[in-house]
């Protein structure tokens, strides 16, 4: 019974984030609309996108393979996957110790991978520049996050999760410079993972933000709907683990009463819901950067990891 | 110490390979000749690697025979232990891939008998290296490795450039030797003591230990392909037939591995902290800078060459952690880390050869080794396709497959430095974490490219349009593989359970058992440190993907219609508009090859109204090369050049000569007194 | 010491160094002087931290005098010289961003490198405080080297010399006489700076130090 209970709240988070991950979108993009003083799209208008597209007759290229039409479930998988092992409401959830932080990182790359090889896989030029884009993003991105996650581990001593954010919210953190610098550092990351402005435009697929828009030009139908599905659930993924990581609070550890369980749902849609406002905002006060100053924004990034790094053994001393 | 039955069957394996090539000289022109010496050789492996595995998995008392062979009165000492056991299991492994692919790739090579007898002594020559407890034995052994796979190189020399990159590796191979003679002399003390138990009981002082440590670094690292004793391994891999790409990228580069860590963690015994910074700084910039030469690669198997050199960067930052973590008396984490290098040189074994396989056929099929002239291979030979994108998901450390294992063991290696004393290491070793995690990005574009532009898209030559699938045994080989990829990925407990032995033995503790577990997942200190699950993430992944296509299919709609690609309102049918290799690399070429490998592009368009077609030049320059092989080799010419006056000289200044010599000794031996 | 103290401590001083490194990544010179500004800004912050935490009350001096003189005269008056020379729109070009970067990060882990393991167990702020002002000398001297516009160096030399007061205060019990004339001297060795931007525009119309570079090769040629 107890088995069951656990389980049942393992499919309950897996089946929030899915849920919650238009919405997501769709106040980002009703932000960024009033900022712009614009009225824009309901907040609700991703689920009917989503439900139009699903619905639609898939049109393939002739000499699309077996990868192509595998592909958009599967890199949606792999995220639905990863956001679903990261602690949204509840810590120390059943399967929650199957992937650390480290894991979920290679998820999305294997996401990632997925999705950069069906890019290619019709060989057209626009796809082979998003993938070709997407990987040089990747490879600055990477290194930079595995020194946010190494800042997050050394702090908390563990990769696991649920732990961080047990130690997170009980343990004694104090003000901690490599904390702040690492959060920052993890904002750069999310944003270019994200293919948010001002590394690319996820409203566009011109000339100037061709990554991975350009990657997934030839999608359709419900392709095109588990691909833009994938899109939503990474924002909120990375959402939840900035919440996880940094902002735990109200997270239902211990105590796993109805009553904590409520309050820690309701604190992460209230903080995530945050997030979707501050990002368009954040969005908005800058220009979009041309492929190469890539190196110059993530190497802030990354520098940025690094320095938390070495401030963190200067404090901790060890 | 009785002699155990692994060690018997090991040297009746080994006695048989080379009976098998003799016998390959006698039948290699016949045209069941191929077959039969592949199959004999892969029934000696398979037996080998039983043997092997019996000695890991009975964890026996290190059992030592002694021939009446090699220098007279001394004998030929041969030992199996756990560390050579697995090794063992590497290599016969390997090697029983390797032939069975090879009773099918084999039988259509033009020149049987330049292959078919140094193959199986090829195999003799790796395992003899492993049995080697003597000095004596082990470089004769590792020469005798060298010269058949030397031989193996240059199997096809018709083809330009083979010559060149024989003798390369016969040059770069002596010298490894050279500093692995320099070596044990060293370790042999001046009493000769040669036998490995002998130089086990000597007490080395520290500096000469650190000194036969970095000695061993770059004998054992020019077999393997440290950076920048590379040079020679993106040449020679490529030339030789495929089947034995795979072994020298595969097995060879292992065994060399296996020379480091016998003489760093079992003859020296104890080095200084700081040679772990030494190996730590090597093996992370051999990662980086191998996979980015991987990337700048248009060839296919000399982009997986260069992508050996990445992963024995990858097992080197392990091993050079296990060093730190061992100096430091904390076995634990030097368990952890020499977990994670053991485990990644199996995983490269089983992706790397998988991956050459799967280039070997294309390169069968189509006759082309350059992926600018290939493509849509998907559609002509999709089972090999199949099985290549398993290996390109492997090597890029993404999960569930295996490869994420092992760089994830890593990382948690990593992420136990901060508890390292000394400040130096403290500093240096998130700085190779951070190289790794560029290096495990850079090797996902890497095989992306590899994918996308051979297998993906539409082909760009007739042979890529026409091709065809390749033969059952080759297939069966890669299957194989393919198959204990995922395994690996999802029980690596049982691979790490292996391992104790050997981490026990070599640096004095092991990981905490991992068969036990529940769910079977992998804890590599404690579960609230970190716990990371295989099987489960793949259960994930196939429910949860498989239940969407359903859901979507069932109540949505699964209406399909083929057309032709949009291409965002402009398509162009010709096939050169398709991205090819070196545009896909172009961004990070700019980005990190201006500096690093001094890129040069030139542009040459022609004006409006000119006929005369554009061109595009891109010039890399190897900063091995260029730093330090270049300059060598113009040293050593400008010597030769002016030593070569010494021939023309009169009697009278050659006794001159003979006469300062003399004096100058002479001063030297009085000043000694 | 409390933990509370401890916290803001490195706080504030990791924040310069922060800043030394933003200085480092910048490549627009108005807003080099703004990151400048903010660095002095910040380490009269931490001096009167340490004033208070050491109960030292002529740090209070010291920190004001920062406040005063180089978050907002010094910044002020280099604007004014920028907007006067018509190069507030220059990007500068810095030798290569991702190199400068990596080896300020390499600096940051010199200066560590050498004075954690030193006095181990003695005050831990005041060993922290030293290696955060030797990475923002060291830096300083970094962006000295790496611009190219007089200017720019400038505000490297005044970030150094943050890092110098830095390391004073952190190091129980500079008297107030050397710390006033330290001020002191850089102000003049700033009047000097000012005066010398001046005449190099006059004499050569730019104050592109490449262009001097260039004038003494010429010299070293002409027999």
């Amino acid at each position: 019974m107890a088995l069951i209970l656990e389980i049942a709240a393992q499919a309950f988070q897996m089946f929030l984030v899915v849920v919650v991950a238009p919405l997501m979108l769709g106040i980002t993009r009703k932000v960024k609309a009033r900022v712009l003083r614009r009225i824009g799209p309901s907040v609700l208008q991703p689920y009917r996108d989503l439900w139009k597209l699903m619905h639609k007759e898939a049109v393939l290229a002739d000499n699309a393979s077996w990868l192509y039409r595998t592909v958009p479930y599967l890199s949606f998988a792999a995220i639905w996957v990863a956001a679903a092992l990261i602690p949204t409401y509840s810590t120390g959830l059943i399967f929650s110790w199957s992937a650390d932080i480290i894991a979920i990182v290679a998820l999305l790359a294997m996401a990632r991978f997925a999705l950069t090889l069906a890019g290619m896989d019709v060989g057209t030029a626009f796809g082979g520049i998003g993938s070709s884009r997407e990987m040089l993003i990747a490879s600055l991105a990477e290194p930079a996050m595995l020194l946010v996650v190494f800042t997050v581990a050394l702090v908390a001593g563990t990769t696991q999760l649920s732990a961080i954010a047990d130690h997170m919210i009980h343990g004694t953190v104090g003000l901690r410079v490599s904390l702040g610098l690492g959060l920052f550092a993890f904002v750069f990351i999310a944003i270019a993972e994200n293919a948010r402005i001002p590394i690319d435009n996820p409203a566009t697929h011109l000339e100037l933000t061709m990554v991975h828009e350009a990657m997934v030009l030839e999608y359709s139908g419900r392709h095109l709907a588990m691909i833009e599905a994938a899109a939503a659930v990474k924002l909120t993924l990375y959402f939840s683990l900035l919440v996880c990581l940094f902002f735990p609070f109200g997270i239902a550890t211990e105590d796993k009463s109805a009553m904590s369980l409520a309050i820690g749902i309701g604190s992460y849609l209230v903080k995530i819901g945050i997030l979707a406002v501050l990002l368009p905002i954040g969005e908005t006060t800058v220009a979009k950067m041309r492929v190469f100053r890539y190196p110059v924004f993530l190497g802030g990034a990354f520098a940025t990891a690094a320095l938390a790094v070495f401030l963190l053994f200067v404090s901790q001393g060890f | 110490m009785g002699v155990g039955m692994p060690a018997i069957v090991g040297l009746f394996c080994v006695a048989g390979f080379l009976a098998t090539a003799a016998l390959a000289v006698v039948v290699g022109r016949r045209p069941l000749g191929a077959p039969v010496i592949y199959g004999a050789s892969f029934l000696l492996s398979i037996l080998g690697l039983a043997a092997a595995l019996t000695a890991l998995i009975q964890n026996a008392e290190p059992a030592a025979l002694t021939l009446p062979i090699g220098l007279p009165l001394l004998g030929a000492h041969f030992r199996i232990d756990a560390l050579s056991a697995f090794f063992l299991v590497v290599v016969n492994g390997g090697g029983a891939a390797a032939s069975l692919y090879g009773i099918g790739y084999g039988r259509h090579d033009p020149s049987p008998l330049r292959v078919l007898p140094y193959f199986p002594a090829y195999l003799a020559g790796m395992n003899l290296v492993l049995f080697a407890d003597d000095a004596f034995i082990f470089l004769i052994a590792w020469e005798f490795m060298s010269l058949t796979s030397w031989a193996l190189v240059l199997a096809h020399h018709q083809s330009p450039g083979n010559v060149r990159a024989g003798f390369i590796y016969i040059l770069m191979a002596s010298a490894g030797t050279l500093c692995l003679l320099l070596t044990f002399g060293l370790l042999a003390g001046p009493d000769g003591g040669y036998a490995f138990a002998t130089i086990r009981e000597n007490h080395h002082q520290i500096p000469v230990a650190a000194l036969v440590l970095l000695l061993a670094l770059i004998g054992a690292g020019s077999k393997a392909g440290l950076v920048p004793l590379h040079i020679w391994l993106p040449l020679a891999h490529p030339a030789a037939p495929s089947h034995v790409s795979a072994l020298m990228s595969g097995v060879m580069t292992k065994v060399a591995i296996y020379g480091f860590i016998r003489i760093a963690f079992d003859l020296i015994a104890e080095p200084e902290w700081w040679t772990s910074l030494v190996v730590l700084a090597f093996g992370g910039i051999t990662a980086a800078l191998g996979v980015l030469y991987a990337l700048l690669q248009q060839d296919i198997k000399r982009l997986l060459a260069y992508s050996t050199v990445e992963n024995i960067g990858i097992v080197f930052v392990g091993l050079g952690l296990a060093l730190a973590f061992r100096a430091n008396q904390m076995p634990l984490p030097a368990a952890l880390a020499m977990t994670a290098a053991l485990l990644h040189v199996f995983n490269h074994l089983l992706f790397k050869s998988l991956l050459f396989f799967g280039a070997g056929a294309v390169l069968h099929k189509t006759g082309e080794r350059n992926m600018e002239r290939l493509g849509g291979l998907i559609h002509r030979m999709p089972q090999t396709a199949f099985v290549f994108l398993v290996g390109c998901t492997a090597i890029s450390a993404l999960p569930p497959l295996n490869g994420f294992v092992s760089e994830w063991l890593t990382f948690q290696a990593i992420l136990v430095s901060p508890l390292l004393p000394q400040w130096g290491l403290k500093l240096m070793v998130p700085a190779v974490g951070a190289l790794l995690a560029f290096a495990a990005a850079l090797a996902a574009a890497c095989f992306v490219k590899i994918y996308g532009i051979t297998f993906l898209g539409r082909g760009r030559t007739l042979a890529a349009q026409t091709a065809s699938e390749t033969d059952h045994f080759s297939l069966a080989a890669m299957f194989v593989l393919a198959a204990l990829c995922l395994l690996a990925g999802v029980f690596p407990g049982v691979l790490i359970d292996l391992l104790s032995p050997v981490t026990n033995a070599m640096v004095g503790g092991r990981m905490p058992p991992q068969i036990g577990l529940a769910w079977l997942s992998i804890v590599p200190i404690t579960e609230s440190r970190s716990s990371y699950n295989g099987a489960i993430i793949l259960v994930f992944l196939i429910v949860s993907g498989a239940l969407t296509a359903m859901v979507i299919h069932r109540f949505a709609t699964r209406a399909t219609r083929r057309s032709a690609f949009w291409d965002c309102g402009y398509p162009d049918r010709s096939l050169a508009t398709q991205y090819s290799g070196s545009s896909f690399s172009m961004p990070i070429r700019r980005v990190f090859g201006v500096t690093l490998f001094h890129v040069r592009e030139r542009v040459d368009m022609p004006r409006p109204g000119e006929t005369r077609p554009g061109h595009f030049h891109v010039k890399i320059f190897d900063p091995a090369w260029r730093l330090a092989y270049g300059p060598a080799g113009r040293a050593i010419w400008a010597a030769s050049g002016k030593l070569n006056q010494l021939q023309f000289l009169t009697i009278r200044r050659y006794l001159t000569l003979v006469f300062a010599a003399l004096i100058v000794l002479l001063v030297v031996v009085a000043a000694w007194r | 010491m409390s933990s509370l103290q401890f916290d803001t401590a490195h706080l504030l001083a990791g924040g310069m160094l922060v800043l030394s490194l933003l200085l480092l990544y910048q490549d627009r010179i108005l807003a080099t002087l703004n990151v400048f500004a903010l660095q002095a800004i910040t380490l009269s912050l931490a001096v009167a931290w340490q004033a208070y935490a050491q109960d030292a009350m002529h740090l209070i001096v010291t920190a004001v005098i920062a406040l005063v003189a180089k978050g907002f005269i010094i910044p002020a008056a280099l604007n004014r010289i920028v907007h006067r020379l018509g190069i507030h729109r220059e990007i500068e070009q810095v030798i290569g961003a991702g190199p400068t970067m990596l080896t300020g990060l390499g600096l940051v882990a010199l200066s560590i490198l050498l004075v954690m393991p030193v006095n181990v167990g003695a005050n831990m702020l005041a060993r922290e405080d030293l290696a955060f002002a030797l990475a923002v000398i060291l830096l300083g001297l970094l962006m000295m080297i790496t611009r190219r516009n007089a200017v720019t160096q400038i505000v490297g030399f005044m970030s150094l010399e943050n890092g110098l007061v830095l390391a004073a205060t952190g190091a129980k019990g500079m008297p107030l006489v050397v710390e006033i004339s330290v001020a002191f001297s850089i102000l003049i060795a700033f009047a000097v700076f000012g005066v010398f931007v001046f005449r190099i525009r006059e004499r050569f119309d730019t104050v592109d130090l490449s262009a001097l570079d260039r004038f003494r090769e010429g010299r070293r040629h002409v027999p």
